[in-house]
C-alpha cells in the first residue's frame, strides 16, 4: 500500500474527489475535484501547488560528489557553479537511458539528485574509491511545485525580494520562519514556476505558509491530472510513457538513447571518461535510427472521422497514455505514447516516436484513431518540441 | 500616388480583424482604421479605472468558433480562454441554485427545488446539444440562398434538407418547436420548477426588444448549447485580460500576416465611383484608395451612414431602414474591494467563478419586459453577473475584484427619447445596485467605482446604432437567409467591392469571428480581391 507524504493532512483535507494514485511508493492526488480543469487553469493563469515529495531524491556529499555525477550522467559538472540546477539523463553502458532528473549545487560539497526511479544502488556502483557519501532523503524530504504565471508574486509574498532575482534553473536556499527551505526555478509545467523543498517535519508549515502567501492571487492545490496535461504542452517525456528505461527494457526496440529522445544538447561527449560514453559516441556518428517529436493532428480531419458516424469529436480530456500507431507511407512508421488536447493551444497535441526519416518538423503522417470500436487514421503533422514555450517561463 | 491597398476594412472590431486576417494571410494588402484608440469595438478591455480593466461589453467568449483560432494562431498570438465553473441564481427568499460542470453536483441542487427536472435536465441538455450539432454547419458556412436555383445552392439546401431528413419524427418535432415557440413556452414542456425556466429562457432574449414569453424566442436559446470552446459543445469561458485579449490576439495575428492597423482614424464617408467602393475619406481629409472596402460596422452605420441612400437601390434602403436594432440592454462595471457575499450562499466559493443571474422567476423577468415595453428601463432588470478577476488575477490588483453586470431592459428607445438617456444613467446604475443589494446586502460598501453605460453610451461610443450589441436583433425573421436584407446575404453588398463582414452578416453577433472570416474567405473565393 503507498504511503502518505509529509503533506497528506493538507492534501486530504482539500481532495474532494478522494481520487489518488500510486506515485513512487507515495499516494498523490490525481484532481482535487470531480474535474482537473480547474487546476491546469489556475496553473495557466494563477498559480498552483503540487505535492512533489514523491521524487526520489539524494544527497551527494564529498570532494568528489562532482566528479561522480560527471561520471554516471550524459552532462559535465566540472565546472558546474554553486546555485546552479540542470537536468540531466544518464545511461547504461550501452549508452540507453535509464532516467532523468535534476542536479542542484547547494555548496561547494554537496549536490542533490532526483531521479524517478531508485538509484541508490547505482550510485554506489560507480562510487567506488571516491571522496563521497550518498544519503537517500527520498522519505526525508519534502517538496512542492509551486508553479503558473503568479508563483513569483507568491514566492515574493512568502519570502520577500529574493524571489525576483531567481533566475531560471537557479537555487536559492532561505528559512521560512526557522526551518531552512531550499527554492529552485524549476518544475514540469514549461511555465514559470518553483520548487520548494523542506525536511518533512516543515512540510505542514510550509504549505500552509504558501497558500497564506498566494490567498489573492488565485493559488489552487493542483494533481496529476493537470500536470500530465501541462507537461505534454511542455513538451516534456515521461519515463515509463514515452520511453521505458533501460532496467525495464526488455527487447531491442524498447531501449532508447538519448539522441532518440532529444536529449543531444545535455550530452557533452569529449571529456573525461563517463557511463555510455563509447556507445555514444558511437550512436552520435550513426545517427539516432528513432526520434522523440511533438505531434499534431488535424483537428478538420479528427472531427470528419467523427462526422461519419454522425457524432461530434470526442477526446478524453485527460492526457491519455495508450500509445497508438503512427503511419506514413503505407507502414508503421512509430508511435504516439502521450495524448492530449491542449485547452490553451486548442490543438491535439501528441509526444512520440518516429523512424528519424519521418522526425522532421512539418512531415505530414498519421494517426491511429478508433471511433465506435472501428480503427481509423486521422492526418497528423511532425512538430518541434514544446508546444507551449511562454517567454514568462525564463523572464 | 501611393499603391491602393487590396482591401481597407472599416472598424478595428473582432469581426473586421479577422477578415483582415485572413486576407492578409492570403497574401492580400490590407489596411483596418479604427475609429478609437482601442481596437476591438465591442469586444474591447480598457482599464476603466487604474488596476481595474474591464471587458466594456462583451464580456464572455463561448462561440468563437475553434477553427479560426487555429487559422488565425491565436494562442500563439496570446489568446487564452479560461472556462465558466457555473451558472449561479441567488434567489431573494434565501435559496439559491448552482448548475455545475460536474452533473452529479447539479443533480442534487435541482433535486432541492423538483426531483423531476432533476432527472430532465440532463435529457435536455442532450436533445439541444444534438440539436446544436445540426446547427453548426448552418452557422459555419454562409448562409444557403433558398431563392435560388443554382446547384451549388440547391446542393446546400439538399445538405440541410437531409440533415432534417435524417431527424427522428422526435427530432424534427423539437426542431419545429424550436423554431415557433416562446423561450418560456418551450422550457414549460420540459420543466417544472421556476428555478431552471427563468434563467435558461433569457438565453432566448439577450440582445433582442423581446420577452421570453414572445414566440421565436426559443430558437435563440440554442445559441447557448452552440458554444465550444474546448471542442465540447456549451463551455462559456473568459479571455484571459478581458474580452479585448480576443482581439488584441486577432490584430496580433493580422500584423503577422503583414495587415497594417491604424487607431483613431475615424472615416467620413466611403468612396462611391460609378456604383463601385473605391477607399474611404477619413474625417481628417484624408483620402485612402483601396480595390475593395469591407465595413466591420453594422448595417445602418455602414449603408445609410458611410455609403449613403443616393448610392443605394430604394428596396435596399427600405430594407436597410425595416431591419431592427432595438437595443434592450447596458453594462454596469463596477470595482470592488471584496468578493461579494451572496445572502444566500456566502463565502467566496466556487459559485462566484461562473456566470450569475439575477432572474428569480419568469414573472420576474417578464414585468422587467413590461416597463421597457412602455419605454423606461425596467426596475428590477435580469442581470447577468460575472467576477472575471476570480479566475484571472491580472484584471484587478491582488485581493480587489472587478463585476461585470450585463442589464436587460434598458430599451434605447426610452420614452424621454433616446438623447435623454444621459439624465437616466445615474438613475439606471441605481437600480442595478439597488437590485443587486437584494442578493449582496453589503454591495454598495464594496463598490470602489462604477462604470454605467447605457444603450445610447454603446451606440455613442462604440458605434452600435441604438446599442443594439449583435448589430441588429438575433431574431428569426433577421437570420440566416435574411440577414440583414433578403437577397444580400452573402457579404456582399449592392456597392460593387464593398462588402459587410460584421454582426449584420450571418450567422450574426456574438464574439465568433464567423462573419469576419466567411465574408474573406467569400472574397477570396470568389476572386474580388
Amino acid at each position: 500500500m503507498p504511503r502518505p507524504t509529509a503533506f497528506h493532512d493538507r492534501t486530504f483535507e482539500r481532495c474532494k474527489s478522494l481520487l489518488y494514485k500510486e506515485w513512487a511508493g507515495c499516494y498523490a492526488v490525481c484532481r482535487y475535484d470531480t474535474y482537473h480543469e480547474r487546476e491546469y487553469y489556475a496553473l495557466r493563469h494563477a498559480a498552483t501547488v503540487m505535492d512533489a515529495t514523491p521524487l526520489y531524491k539524494y544527497e551527494l556529499r564529498g570532494a568528489d560528489a562532482a566528479r561522480l555525477l560527471s561520471r554516471i550522467t550524459v552532462r559535465d559538472f566540472s565546472k558546474f557553479a554553486v546555485g546552479r540546477v540542470a537536468y540531466t539523463t544518464w545511461c547504461d553502458e550501452a549508452g540507453k537511458v535509464l532516467d532523468d532528473g535534476t542536479v542542484t549545487r547547494l555548496d561547494d560539497r554537496h549536490f542533490r539528485l532526483t531521479s524517478a526511479e531508485p538509484s541508490f544502488a547505482w550510485l554506489h556502483r560507480h562510487a567506488t574509491g571516491l571522496d563521497i557519501t550518498i544519503e537517500d532523503t527520498s522519505r526525508e524530504l519534502a517538496a512542492l511545485a509551486l508553479q503558473g504565471p503568479r508563483s513569483r508574486d507568491v514566492l515574493t509574498n512568502l519570502i520577500g525580494a529574493a524571489a525576483t532575482d531567481l533566475r531560471f534553473f537557479r537555487a536559492l536556499p532561505t528559512r521560512l520562519g526557522n526551518r531552512e527551505i531550499l527554492v529552485t526555478r524549476t518544475g514540469y509545467t514549461g511555465d514559470l514556476g518553483y520548487e520548494l523543498w523542506v525536511e518533512n517535519g516543515g512540510a505542514g508549515e510550509l504549505w500552509d505558509a504558501v497558500f497564506e502567501a498566494g490567498r489573492d492571487h488565485g493559488v489552487l492545490p493542483m494533481g496529476l491530472d493537470a500536470l500530465d496535461v501541462s507537461r505534454v504542452e511542455a513538451g516534456f517525456v515521461l519515463q515509463g510513457v514515452d520511453y521505458t528505461s533501460a532496467r525495464q527494457a526488455w527487447i531491442e526496440r524498447q531501449f532508447s538513447t538519448p539522441y532518440e529522445l532529444g536529449f543531444d544538447w545535455m550530452v557533452k561527449l569529449e571529456r573525461e571518461p563517463f557511463v555510455g560514453q563509447d556507445a555514444l559516441r558511437a550512436e552520435h556518428a550513426r545517427g539516432p535510427s528513432r526520434r522523440l517529436v511533438g505531434l499534431e493532428v488535424d483537428w478538420e480531419d479528427f472531427e470528419a472521422l467523427y462526422d461519419e458516424f454522425g457524432l461530434p469529436p470526442h477526446l478524453e480530456t485527460m492526457t491519455c497514455r495508450l500509445g497508438v500507431p503512427l503511419y506514413a507511407d503505407g507502414g508503421q512508421i512509430g508511435q504516439a505514447t502521450s495524448r492530449t488536447w491542449s485547452p490553451t493551444l486548442k490543438r491535439y497535441l501528441a509526444i512520440g516516436t518516429v523512424r528519424a526519416d519521418y522526425a522532421r518538423a512539418g512531415t505530414a503522417i498519421e494517426i491511429e484513431v478508433t471511433v465506435e470500436y472501428e480503427r481509423r487514421r486521422a492526418r497528423a503533422t511532425v512538430s518541434k518540441l514544446p508546444f507551449f514555450d511562454p517567454e514568462r517561463k525564463k523572464s | 500616388m501611393a499603391k491602393p491597398w487590396d482591401a481597407i476594412v472599416v472598424g478595428g472590431g473582432h469581426n473586421g480583424l479577422v477578415c483582415a486576417a485572413y486576407l492578409a494571410k492570403a497574401g492580400r494588402r490590407v489596411l483596418v482604421l479604427e475609429r478609437r484608440h482601442v481596437l476591438g469595438g465591442a469586444a474591447v478591455s480598457e482599464e476603466v479605472f487604474p488596476g481595474f480593466t474591464f471587458s466594456v461589453c462583451s464580456y464572455v467568449v463561448s462561440l468563437l468558433r475553434p477553427w479560426i483560432i487555429r487559422e488565425l494562431e491565436l494562442s500563439r498570438f496570446g489568446l487564452e480562454l479560461i472556462p465558466l465553473e457555473a451558472s449561479f441564481l441567488p434567489l431573494p427568499d434565501g435559496r439559491s441554485l448552482c448548475r455545475w460542470a460536474d452533473p452529479g453536483l447539479t443533480r442534487d441542487e435541482i433535486a432541492a427545488f423538483s426531483k423531476k427536472d432533476a432527472d430532465v435536465y440532463s435529457e435536455f441538455g442532450r436533445a439541444m446539444s444534438k440539436m446544436g450539432q445540426f446547427a453548426k454547419p448552418v452557422i459555419d458556412a454562409p448562409a444557403p440562398d433558398p431563392t435560388s436555383l443554382r446547384p451549388g445552392e440547391l446542393l446546400k439546401l439538399l445538405r440541410l434538407g437531409r440533415h432534417f431528413q435524417d431527424a427522428t419524427p422526435d427530432e424534427i418535432e423539437l426542431r419545429l418547436k424550436l423554431f415557433t415557440m416562446s423561450a418560456v413556452d418551450f422550457l414549460d414542456e420540459w420543466f417544472e420548477s421556476d428555478v431552471l425556466k427563468a434563467p435558461m429562457s433569457v438565453s432566448g432574449i439577450i440582445g433582442t426588444f423581446l420577452g421570453i414569453r414572445s414566440p421565436g424566442t426559443a430558437y435563440v436559446l440554442l445559441h447557448h448549447y452552440m458554444g465550444e470552446i474546448d471542442g465540447a459543445f456549451r463551455s462559456w469561458g473568459f479571455a484571459r485580460g478581458g474580452t479585448g485579449a480576443v482581439s488584441n490576439a486577432i490584430a496580433e495575428s493580422a500584423r503577422h500576416f503583414g495587415a497594417t492597423i491604424r487607431t483613431e482614424a475615424p472615416i467620413e464617408r466611403i468612396l462611391v465611383e460609378n456604383g463601385q467602393a473605391r477607399g474611404v475619406l477619413l474625417e481628417n481629409g484624408e483620402e485612402i484608395r483601396a480595390k475593395t472596402v469591407v465595413s466591420g460596422c453594422d448595417p445602418r452605420r455602414t449603408f445609410l451612414g458611410f455609403v449613403g441612400a443616393d448610392h443605394l437601390p430604394d428596396d435596399f434602403v427600405e430594407g436597410c431602414k425595416r431591419y431592427k436594432y432595438r437595443g434592450s440592454s447596458g453594462k454596469v462595471n463596477l470595482a470592488l474591494d471584496a468578493l461579494p457575499q451572496f445572502s444566500s450562499r456566502p463565502g467566496d466559493g466556487l459559485h462566484l467563478r461562473g456566470d450569475i443571474a439575477i432572474a428569480p422567476s419568469t414573472d420576474y423577468l417578464e414585468r422587467a419586459y413590461d416597463d421597457a415595453k412602455y419605454g423606461d428601463f425596467s426596475r428590477r432588470p435580469y442581470i447577468n453577473v460575472v467576477i472575471p478577476s476570480t479566475v484571472d488575477p491580472t484584471v484587478a490588483p491582488p485581493g480587489k475584484h472587478v463585476m461585470s453586470c450585463f442589464v436587460q431592459y434598458a430599451p434605447y428607445d426610452i420614452k424621454e427619447g433616446p438623447s435623454h438617456w444621459p439624465e437616466r444613467r445615474e438613475a439606471f446604475g441605481d437600480a442595478v445596485v439597488d437590485t443587486l443589494a437584494e442578493y449582496v446586502p453589503n454591495i454598495r460598501e464594496l463598490i470602489l467605482h462604477r462604470q454605467v453605460l447605457t444603450p445610447w453610451d454603446l451606440e455613442q461610443e462604440f458605434g452600435l446604432s441604438e446599442g443594439n450589441i449583435f448589430h441588429g436583433e438575433l431574431s428569426l425573421e433577421q437570420l440566416a437567409f435574411h440577414r440583414p436584407v433578403a437577397g444580400w446575404t452573402r457579404y456582399r453588398t449592392p456597392v460593387q467591392r464593398l462588402w459587410l463582414a460584421g454582426s449584420g452578416a450571418h450567422p450574426g453577433g456574438g464574439v465568433m469571428g464567423t462573419p469576419g472570416a466567411l465574408c474573406a474567405r467569400t472574397m477570396l473565393d470568389g476572386g474580388a480581391v
